[in-house]
């Protein structure tokens, strides 16, 4: 144990996800030593990641403002939602250029052994956006895991009656791996969305 | 240090770490068995769908004690596929929930004597998701049927026919959670209730695997059966399962 506040650092770092009292202890030393301007800097952006940041009003995505920047953007197609569980996925599809439409993040994804049900994420919001006829495809980009698939299956069937095309991301082999290491259910799907070679 | 092998059925997998999942298993020879399953988040895990729930899987785990419960949790190193079951699931909403419920309480009621086998139950449950995945049966009445025959195998059979308490020979018209199944007018305790005698057929047939009465039972009674399977395992529980809330019936 250390004395006052350097004890309360460590306390408060190990709170953090993912950091042990051992990282902890390391983190506060490191500050300590620390030039201390950084320290002043780090603060800062503590503070106003906290004072500003909000969740976007449509999309659930962070924002710094009512609606985040891909909400305000006119340029992206808003006939196209592409629906993600986290503002993480958000930033990955991001990266990638292909996408030019709009998001809807859900805040997860249904895990009945979690207790988290389809009243738990923003379905009823992404119902709302849907219901004035603008956009005309769905696209679901839940995680392709078993509670994302689930989550895609009832999205799947509560949207379709409203006469929308809904599509869901592919998945198959990874790129760059071994086919023999590739599991029967991602090979099985790979061979169910295989492509004509146009060549 | 040591390698075990086994097989079981994968019932939870929780996020640890940056790309690391706790996997609990339901295990043939070691009963319940958590373990961990590095990088398995990321796209190129040599595990993939392996380790998802439903999965039924042949496991080897690396052990830091010389057996089950070790010095730590347990690391799997292989996997290999006996039976997906999640992949046609997920496509089958009503079927996904009933199938989470029937892992929660296979977890519930084996997790007590974690290491020690529970045969029956893993034999049960694999059966259950089995019959699940191929769809032959509604959802609900599979998932009734699992807890139903798993509280049994646990020890807490209900009666559906004669008096749970004295032995009269039924039918008997009073059902009583407490006083375990169809009691008789002169056993019945305060609070016991009187459901319909096709919900007491519809829930003996799921008990004993009568699956044409079981299918052939209307909507009504399986709502009404429903609810006291769920009011049985609550009070043998004593907590009650957290998916139950969200299955989704027909």
């Amino acid at each position: 144990m250390y004395e006052g506040v350097v004890q309360d650092l460590i306390d408060e770092l190990g709170r953090l996800p993912g950091v042990g009292p051992k990282s902890a202890q390391r983190i506060a030393f490191h500050l300590l030593a620390a030039d201390p301007a950084d320290v002043r800097r780090l603060v800062h952006a503590l503070v106003e990641v906290k004072d500003k940041v909000r969740f976007c009003a449509t999309c659930g995505n962070v924002a710094e403002s009512e609606q985040c920047r891909i909400c305000l953007d006119p340029r992206r197609d808003v006939a196209v939602i592409c629906v993600v569980e986290e503002s993480k996925d958000v930033v990955a599809i991001e990266k990638t250029r292909e996408f030019r439409g709009r998001y809807h993040v859900l805040g997860g994804a249904i895990s009945p052994i979690e207790g988290v049900g389809p009243d738990d994420l923003r379905i009823r919001e992404l119902m709302t956006r849907l219901a004035d006829g603008v956009v005309t495809e769905l696209i679901l980009a839940t995680d392709p895991n078993l509670e994302g698939e689930a989550t895609a299956t009832y999205l799947a069937r509560l949207c379709k009656p409203m006469g929308l095309r809904v599509t869901r991301l592919a998945s198959g082999l990874p790129v760059g791996g071994d086919l023999e290491y590739a599991d029967e259910v991602t090979l099985g799907r790979a061979f169910e969305g295989r492509r004509l070679l146009d060549v | 240090m040591s390698l075990l092998r086994d097989e079981g059925v994968v019932l939870r997998a929780q996020k640890l770490g940056e790309a690391d999942r706790i996997i609990t298993l339901l295990t043939r020879d070691h009963g319940i068995v958590r373990a961990v399953a590095r990088g398995v988040r990321k796209t190129k895990s040599k595990f993939g769908a392996r380790v998802e729930p439903f999965a039924h899987v042949d496991v080897q785990f690396f052990t830091r004690g010389s057996e089950f419960p070790g010095r730590g949790l347990p690391i799997i190193t292989q996997a290999e596929t006996l039976g997906a079951y999640g992949g046609r699931l997920a496509l089958d909403y009503a079927a996904y929930t009933s199938g989470t419920a029937i892992l929660e309480t296979a977890e519930r009621l084996t997790d007590h004597e974690r290491g020690q086998p529970a045969l029956q139950q893993y034999l049960l449950l694999i059966g259950a998701l089995r019959t699940l995945a191929m769809g032959a049966h509604e959802p609900g009445l599979v998932l009734d049927a699992f807890l139903l025959r798993s509280l049994a195998v646990a020890g807490y059979a209900p009666s559906f026919v004669d008096c749970a308490r004295c032995g009269l020979d039924g039918p008997n018209r009073f059902f009583s959670v407490q006083g375990g199944g169809t009691v008789c007018g002169d056993c019945r305790p305060a609070g016991s209730v009187v459901p319909s005698p096709e919900t007491l057929s519809l829930l003996g047939a799921l008990l004993t695997g009568d699956w044409g009465r079981a299918d052939a039972s209307e909507p009504r009674h399986r709502r009404e059966g429903s609810g006291l399977v769920a009011a049985y395992l609550q009070w043998h529980l004593e907590r009650g399962i957290r998916s139950l809330r969200l299955v989704e019936r027909s």
